[in-house]
This record gives structure tokens, C-alpha cells and sequence, in this order.
């Protein structure tokens, strides 16, 4: 009876510090008693709130996730699914499908926020939009040109495709709203879902941003690391990381044209790029055969896996997806310890190359754009059971969407706030202690100082006033004038060192002599 | 093997029938929100900018007196009423939801210097400079039987007359005691033609009066030698005293902390007493130019509004040190009066240019019924708001007010002149040996002494 309350009270204190959003503020080292005082009062509110939100959790929330547990010596990666569709209802297998479209190129896919609705675009000109809950197809159009990207904007209203020489927006019923002609041939798009920020990188390297609200260009940066097409968004803070050729991974954000971070990922080019939904883990895979999770606190790796990995996706859940080949891989970490291991494979037809995997938002499905056209299979506890329909809502309705669509305008963030740690928004920036410049450092200012003395252009007098003799003298006044505030500052310090050195002589005087030491007045 | 996948009926997730509500399912999981912090700083922003946008503090003026109005009275049974006195002897009964005049009560021969009303809400007590203390019958019935013409006046239902003009009058709040100011403090019955009982300490007049609402025999004076006396009434001496730099115009008691006091001083402050503590104020609100001539508490006692010489009224919080909130217009003089409505809702002020004026208490708030979804929110606005307003973006935007110039012009040089003030005790303090010059703290500095 008391092991089982124990185990309660735990999972009410992980519960309740999930809600807690980070650590208590220290107020100890406050001198201000009032502010003291107001805020030990707020930090007492937020641990009630805390508390109670992980209380009502379990009337609250009323699914629970997906699972799969192998009984006896089968492991759960040999698990076919065939197996699993005999097992589940037949809703859940209907949602195991392969659509077979050989002749329009490999596919790519992208999902709407809450799941409902896919965009999926065929490299030879083919988009299609579907409706996930009835399968439907909703509308399909062929541009007969090179299709490389589409992604979805804020609802399932707008499209983004990134045709052979522009990116295009369209409609739900398939009619062309804008062409991007800024962009230029872009190899990949990605929707930042609070900014209203369309990113594109294009073929030349240069990576850009814009407001589809306004259609103000916010950024157009050139990367310099030449032509990639691995690009991802991080949900949880907003920035865009590239993968390059080089092995390096950086990270951007719309107001800085250098990137935030550079980082060396991989000894050859990076293949593909992932981001964990809590913003921490971020999974890159090198030619190298090797997946690597890194750590993006603290920048360091947390495991390597011998993996080979086209196409990577993290679901809602923490499951890694990793494509290759027509094989594809799901590996995830049970204990929640970062330690990824195998959890289901997944092999299909010997001649699909698989082109990208994706999952799909609140449910347990993975969805797979392959050279042969689309496939769905499931994933038991990949998704997030409960949904809460202020954020996505897969049962919305169109007055809904549209109540929905007005409020996330009023909250769009301006892009200033992205930045690594968005926490830090409202937080008090430590006071910066100014130092003491450094010996080398005056150096170099006063001979900034002198040059710029030097380089005064002197006005050219008439009648005989401006000699080269007198321009010179001039001159060699400047320098001196320039030299003077630093000639002072030196000699202020000698006099300030000789000072010291002066006030210890008993220290340095023979025993002997230490009467006739000149005594300070008391 | 054991499997389990997530499915998702319709009929669980929708509405069964058209005229139901749409189902809301939530989950407070921060994993599912991202950038919560700057989504709600942007809330803030856009809610400090509306909050602006529909500030309009300003309801209505009331016509009607001819000559300044020197003192308010608000009847404790009666929203929607008010009286006011002038300088010329008038007295009116106004309807604030109306802005008309009730009724009037004519009589004074000079200026009417205070206006007080019973607790019961029957008997409007006035007194004047011309020695007069006049007693009228305002109960419902008595009103309603008369006219409500705006011309009708009523007759007084006692006289009494006096030795001295009077300056101030207030009635207990438990009991059918009330006490004038004048040359000294009279406490007088309402039956009686002479004062029951009569304090005389300190040489100069008592300038205003206020009876403690939590201990009915307590009451507050100040006078113009620059000292606030308390009273005991059960006592036959005064209790307290304490003596500043400067006058004190006004007193009011807090009525949710009967303990303390804000005085209204002629040095542009309002000093907040612990009335058990005198000899250092608990607060020092700071912002008028100008000296402050009236002061009132709201009935939740955590605000209070205050009607300057420099022609604004200004809000602040109870334990505040600036103001939250001024109001000001082209056309109002010097306001000598406010009140405080009685349901904290509304400010009302009296003054020179013979206008009482209506103001909102709270200048961006949605008067009439509010729904319940409309007032939460309302109150997850001014939260969110609250919460980030120490940022500069925010910050600018909720401080800001529009200020006639003068009273900037007037602000910043008493700005300038007590920086100027603070930096020379600085380096005297700093040039004098450690310890041998003490600063004061304000609360303290603009009190001279403490009397038995």
C-alpha cells in the first residue's frame, strides 16, 4: 500500500514539474523586500497551478497513447505490419495503404498541424491534396513542371510548392494565389507556423524569409556554404537549420545574416536533419553511415548509431524515423533516457526508394514519399493521444478554422523573437562588467587613433600658406594631439605603480635599517 | 503481442446534434505550445495598446452651480447621489446616472465650507462661514414627496448658529454624533442647538475633519499650524499629534484598514500614517505639482483619488508611491473636491470652474453588463499585461499619459530641483566623516515632531 502511494506521489511529482516550465526563480539574493515579497507570492501560485493542472491530467485527457509490447522472445522490430493490421480495428488499418503512381516522380509529403489534411507533390508536376480522416482526394493538379518541395502554410487553405524556376502559392481548390519570383529555384520550403515566415533555400545557397501575411521579404541571406537541400525548422524555437556539404550543420534566424551556430556534424556532407518536438535533441545523419543525436544545450553528441539514414523524422512522442534504401527504420528511447534503440522496421517493395518519412501529427502513422508514390503504414505510440483543440484541432470545423485563423494573426510573433532559448523573452539580461582594457588593446586603439590623425586631409590654402613645411608641421600636430590621451593615461599608471611600490619599503629594507623608514602619519 | 493504436471515433470527438455547443477538448501539456513566452508577450503588447486605445475616463460635466464648489457629500445608501456646496451658498442634490440636479437646498448667506451626511442616509448636515451648521431632511421619503423639478427647494430642518465660521464638517459612522471644524473642533448632537462637547488644542484653525469608520469615536483633524490631531471622543483630551513641514489639506481613512490614514498635504504629497505609529509615514505618494486639496478612498481600500491645485486628478494605489492614473481636461480649474463613487466604479470632482465632473475609475473599462466570457477576457488581458509590464516595449505604452504642459514643465523642474537637493547630500555625505551625517528617509524627513 505504501510502495503503490509511492509510485503515485512520483508520477504526481513528474506530472506537476512538467507543468512547473522550468526552475523556481531564486529570491534570495532580492533586496528590494516589497518586489520580494510579490514575487514569493506568484511563485506560490504557479506551484498551485502546477498542481492542479496535473491533477484534473486524468479527467482531463481522455485517450491514451498507442503502444506495441512483444510477449515472450519475439522482439517488437521483427513485427510485420501485416501482424499489427490483423491485430488492430479495421479504422486503424485502413490507415495502412501504398499508393502506386509510378510515373510522376518520387514523392514528397507534408502534413497540416492537426494531421487532417496531406499536400503531396510528384517531382514531375503532381499535386494532390488529401483528406486523411475520409481518404479522400480533395483536389489534384498537374503544373508539368519539376515540383521539389511543398509545405503547407498556416492552414489547409494554402499551399507552398517550389516549382523549377519559382515557389508558387495555392489554393485549396487549386488555383495559383502568388508566384514567389524572389525566392528563385528553390530546393526546399518550410512554414515557421507562429511567425508567418514561408523559409525557402534555393539553388544558389541563399536562404530566405518571408511574411506571408504581408508579403514583406524578412531576410534573404547567402549562406555561403554553397547548394543544400537539407532544411528543418525547429518547433520549439523557431530556427532554421541547413545541412551542408561540408558536414556542417548551421543554424539562422531572419534578423542576423551569420548564422547562430556552426557546427560540425559529420566528416562528409549531411544527408538529413531532424528536430525533437521539446527542442533539445536534434538527429543528424552523415554519408558515413552513422545517425548521430545531439544534445543541442549543451552541443555535444549523446549517441551514434550505425545507421544509414536518406530522410530522418522525430514524431510527437520522441520516435525517430530513419529512411534508407526501401528499408525504413523506427528507433526509440523507452526509459526517456536518450538512449535510442530499435523499435519496429519497416522493408517495401525492392524497387522504392524511399524520398522522405514524416509523421503524422495525433495519430500513430508514418507517412512515406517514395519513388513509386505515397505510403502510409502505423506506428503504435508514435503520436500524441490527446490533442487540445485551441492548438490543433483534427475534427475542426470551417468556423472553427476560421476563428482559429484570426486568432493566430493576432498572435503572430514578430521574427526578433526567434532566438535559441525563447525562455529568455522577459527575462532580466545580467549586468555586462566593463574590463579593463588590456595592454594590447590600448596598443591597438591608440594606433587606430594615429591613423585616422594621419589620413586628415588638410585644406589647401592660397598665397603661399600652405608650404609642405607647415602641412607637415600640422600634421605632426594631429598625431601628437591624437597620442596625448593615452601618453596621459600610461604615465598616470606609472605614477599609480611607482606609488605602490613605494608604500612597502619596511618589506624590502634590512632589519637594521628599518628605523630610519619614513613613518606614515597617524 | 499486445497493440494498441490511437483511434479516433467521430461521434466521441463531434457534436451530436446542430443546436449543441462544439466540443473543446484540452490538454495543458507545455510540450504542445511552443514559444509560450513570446506569444504571450505580443498578447501584452496588443493588450496595453488596446487598453489606450478605449481609455476614455471622461463621462459627463454637471452644470448647474454658479460658483465654485468647495466640498461633496456622498449619501452611503444611495448610489446614484451626490451633494455638492459652492462658495455662494448653494447646496444641490445631484443624480449621477442623469447628471441633473434632484433638488436643492438654498439657505447660506456665504460660502458652504462642508457638507457631510448620516450613516442612515436621513439627515444632510452642511456648515458654512456664515457660523451656521444647518440640518435637512434627505431621507427617500421626504424626497419623494416634493417635486423632482430641478427648481424645488427644500426647507432646512434645523439651524444652528454659532461662534465662528466653520471650515469642515463630518459625521460618525456609528452613531448621531457629528463634529465641525472651525477655531476649534465642536462635537455636536443632532438634537441639540449648542455642541455637545468641544476640543481646543493648538493655536490655529482646523481646516478639515474625518471620523475613523472602524472606531466610531476616533476622529482625524488637521489644522494650519501644520499638525494632524487624532481625537478620542471618550477621552475629554486629544490623543496624538503630529506636526509637519508643511499643511494638511485633507484626510482620509482607509475603510478596509480602519488603522490608516493618507493626509493630503500642501507640499504635493499624500502621507500615509499608521495612525498607531505617527512619528514616521508608512507611504509617501509622490506625483501632483501642485498642492493636493482633497483626497478619498475607494471602498475596496486599495485606491485612492486625489484632486490637486494643479488642476488634475490623480489615482494611486494604496501602498504606491506614484500615480496609476490622471485625469485632466482643458476647461477644469482647480479641483478642490473628490469623491470615490460608492461601488468603486467612478470618480467624481469638484471644482473651481463650478462643474462637477464624472470620471471612470478604471479609464478603459466596458461600462454596462459585461458577459462572462467578455469579462475573463478582460481579466486575462490586464494579467498578461501585468505580467510583462516591466518590459520597455510595454512599459512605454502603459505609462504613457498626455500631460497638460504646464504640469510637465512644472514636473520636470521639481525633478531637477530635488535631483539637484539629493546630489549635494550626497557629497556632503561623502566630503563628512562616515557616520556623521544620517539621511532621513522621506517618511520621516517631513515630520518635525510627534506630541503626546
Amino acid at each position: 500500500m505504501g510502495a503503490k502511494k509511492e509510485k503515485n506521489d512520483d508520477e504526481m511529482d513528474e506530472k506537476v514539474k512538467k507543468y512547473l516550465r522550468g526552475e523556481a526563480a531564486n529570491l534570495e539574493g532580492l533586496k528590494d523586500k516589497k518586489l520580494k515579497g510579490q514575487l514569493a507570492v506568484r511563485e506560490d501560485l504557479y506551484g498551485k497551478s502546477a498542481k492542479t493542472a496535473a491533477k484534473i491530467e486524468k479527467w482531463l485527457l481522455p485517450s491514451e497513447g498507442g503502444y506495441l509490447e512483444a510477449e515472450g522472445i519475439e522482439k517488437t522490430w521483427r513485427i510485420k505490419q501485416e501482424s499489427i493490421a490483423r491485430e488492430v480495428d479495421i479504422l486503424s488499418s485502413r490507415n495502412q495503404y501504398d499508393i502506386v503512381l509510378p510515373e510522376l516522380g518520387p514523392y514528397t509529403l507534408d502534413f497540416t498541424s492537426n494531421g487532417r489534411y496531406m499536400a503531396a507533390a510528384g517531382r514531375k508536376g503532381h499535386l494532390a491534396i488529401v483528406d486523411m480522416k475520409t481518404l479522400n482526394l480533395i483536389k489534384e493538379i498537374q503544373v508539368r513542371e519539376t515540383v521539389r518541395d511543398v509545405a503547407y502554410l498556416h492552414n489547409e487553405l494554402f499551399f507552398a510548392a517550389a516549382q523549377k524556376k519559382y515557389t508558387y502559392i495555392y489554393n485549396r481548390d487549386g488555383t495559383e494565389l502568388h508566384c514567389l519570383k524572389e525566392h528563385g529555384p528553390v530546393l526546399r520550403l518550410q512554414f515557421l507556423k507562429n511567425h508567418f515566415l514561408l523559409a525557402s533555400i534555393n539553388k544558389f545557397g541563399q536562404l530566405r524569409y518571408q511574411d506571408v501575411t504581408m508579403g514583406e521579404m524578412i531576410g534573404n541571406f547567402r549562406t555561403g556554404l554553397g547548394r543544400t537541400d537539407v532544411m528543418q525548422v525547429n518547433p520549439f524555437n523557431g530556427v532554421v537549420a541547413l545541412g551542408h556539404s561540408s558536414g556542417t550543420v548551421t543554424m539562422w534566424k531572419p534578423t542576423t545574416s551569420v548564422p547562430l551556430v556552426k557546427m560540425l556534424c559529420h566528416p562528409g556532407p549531411v544527408s538529413s536533419l531532424a528536430f525533437h518536438p521539446n527542442g533539445h535533441l536534434m538527429a543528424t545523419s552523415g554519408r558515413e553511415n552513422k545517425i548521430k543525436i545531439w544534445d543541442l544545450r549543451k552541443f555535444e553528441v549523446i549517441q551514434t548509431l550505425p545507421c544509414h539514414a536518406k530522410t530522418l523524422n522525430f514524431s510527437q512522442k520522441g520516435l525517430l524515423a530513419a529512411g534508407t534504401g526501401s528499408f525504413i527504420q523506427i528507433l526509440a528511447d523507452f526509459s526517456g533516457s536518450q538512449n535510442y534503440s530499435s523499435y519496429m522496421t519497416h522493408s517495401m517493395a525492392k524497387g522504392y526508394q524511399v524520398g522522405k518519412v514524416l509523421f503524422r501529427p495525433y495519430e500513430d502513422i508514418l507517412g512515406i514519399g517514395h519513388s513509386m508514390g505515397w505510403s502510409s503504414i502505423l506506428i503504435p505510440g508514435s503520436g500524441e493521444p490527446n490533442f487540445d483543440s485551441w492548438v490543433a484541432n483534427p475534427f475542426e470545423t470551417s468556423k472553427q478554422r476560421q476563428e482559429k485563423e484570426v486568432h493566430s494573426l493576432l498572435d503572430k510573433l514578430p521574427p526578433e523573437t526567434i532566438m535559441l532559448d525563447p525562455t529568455k523573452v522577459g527575462t532580466v539580461r545580467a549586468p555586462q562588467k566593463k574590463e579593463k582594457p588590456v595592454k594590447k588593446e590600448i596598443e591597438t586603439e591608440m594606433e587606430a587613433a594615429i591613423e585616422t590623425a594621419k589620413d586628415t586631409k588638410f585644406k589647401k590654402k592660397t598665397k603661399g600658406r600652405s608650404k609642405p613645411s607647415k602641412i607637415a608641421k600640422k600634421r605632426r600636430e594631429m598625431i601628437d594631439r591624437a597620442k596625448r590621451p593615452f601618453l596621459e593615461q600610461q604615465t598616470q599608471e606609472h605614477e599609480t605603480s611607482r606609488k605602490k611600490q613605494k608604500t612597502n619599503p619596511e618589506t624590502e629594507m634590512p632589519k637594521s635599517l628599518q628605523r630610519f623608514v619614513r613613518q606614515k602619519a597617524t | 503481442m499486445k497493440v494498441k493504436v490511437i483511434s479516433r471515433s467521430t461521434d466521441e470527438f463531434t457534436r451530436e446534434r446542430s443546436q449543441d455547443l462544439q466540443r473543446v477538448f484540452r490538454n495543458f501539456d507545455p510540450s504542445l505550445r511552443s514559444q509560450e513566452k513570446a506569444v504571450e508577450y505580443v498578447r501584452a503588447l496588443n493588450a496595453a495598446k488596446l487598453d489606450k486605445i478605449f481609455a476614455r475616463p471622461f463621462i459627463g460635466a454637471m452644470d448647474g452651480h454658479r460658483d465654485s464648489i468647495k466640498c461633496m457629500a456622498k449619501n452611503p445608501n444611495h448610489l446614484k447621489a451626490i451633494f455638492s456646496g459652492s462658495d455662494d451658498g448653494d447646496i444641490r442634490l445631484w443624480d449621477i446616472a442623469s447628471r441633473r440636479t434632484v433638488c436643492q437646498f438654498p439657505g447660506h448667506q456665504g460660502a458652504v465650507q462642508g457638507l457631510t451626511v448620516s450613516t442612515d442616509g436621513s439627515i444632510l448636515v452642511s456648515c458654512g462661514s456664515d457660523c451656521t451648521v444647518r440640518l435637512w431632511n434627505v431621507s427617500d421619503a421626504h424626497l419623494a414627496d416634493s417635486d423632482y423639478l430641478s427648481d424645488n427647494s427644500a426647507k432646512p430642518q434645523a439651524v444652528y448658529v454659532w461662534k465662528n465660521a466653520f471650515r469642515a464638517v463630518d459625521h460618525q459612522w456609528d452613531g448621531d454624533l457629528f463634529a465641525t471644524a472651525g477655531a476649534q473642533v465642536d462635537i455636536w448632537n443632532h438634537n441639540r442647538s449648542q455642541p455637545v462637547n468641544t476640543f481646543d488644542w493648538g493655536a490655529d484653525t482646523t481646516i478639515s475633519i474625518r471620523f475613523n469608520p472602524g472606531e466610531p469615536n476616533i476622529l482625524a483633524t488637521s489644522a494650519n499650524d501644520r499638525s494632524i490631531t487624532l481625537y478620542d471622543l471618550r477621552m475629554s483630551s486629544p490623543a496624538r499629534k503630529v506636526i509637519m513641514r508643511t499643511k494638511t489639506n485633507s484626510i482620509a481613512w482607509n475603510p478596509m484598514e480602519p488603522m490608516n490614514f493618507t493626509a493630503a498635504n500642501e507640499d504635493c504629497n499624500c502621507y500615509s500614517y499608521d495612525a498607531r505609529k505617527l512619528e514616521e509615514a508608512k507611504c509617501v505618494h509622490k506625483d501632483h505639482v501642485s498642492a493636493v486639496m482633497d483626497i478619498d478612498f475607494s471602498p475596496t481600500g486599495r485606491e485612492f483619488v486625489t484632486g490637486s491645485y494643479d488642476r488634475t486628478v490623480r489615482i494611486f494605489q494604496y501602498n504606491g508611491g506614484h500615480s496609476r492614473e490622471i485625469y485632466h481636461t482643458k476647461r477644469m480649474q482647480r479641483v478642490f473636491c473628490v469623491k470615490y463613487s460608492c461601488d468603486a466604479s467612478y470618480v467624481i470632482s469638484g471644482s473651481d470652474d463650478t462643474n462637477l465632473r464624472l470620471w471612470k475609475a478604471k479609464a478603459s473599462e466596458q461600462l454596462g453588463v459585461v458577459l462572462p466570457r467578455e469579462r475573463k477576457k478582460h481579466e486575462y488581458l490586464e494579467a498578461v499585461k501585468n505580467r510583462y509590464k516591466h518590459l520597455p516595449e510595454v512599459k512605454r505604452i502603459v505609462r504613457h499619459r498626455h500631460l497638460p504642459r504646464p504640469v510637465y514643465k512644472a514636473a520636470n523642474l521639481r525633478r531637477t530641483m530635488i535631483e539637484a537637493e539629493r546630489r549635494k547630500e550626497q557629497r556632503r555625505k561623502a566630503h563628512s566623516a562616515p557616520g556623521s551625517m544620517v539621511t532621513e528617509p522621506v517618511r520621516k524627513r517631513r515630520i518635525i515632531k510627534e506630541v503626546e
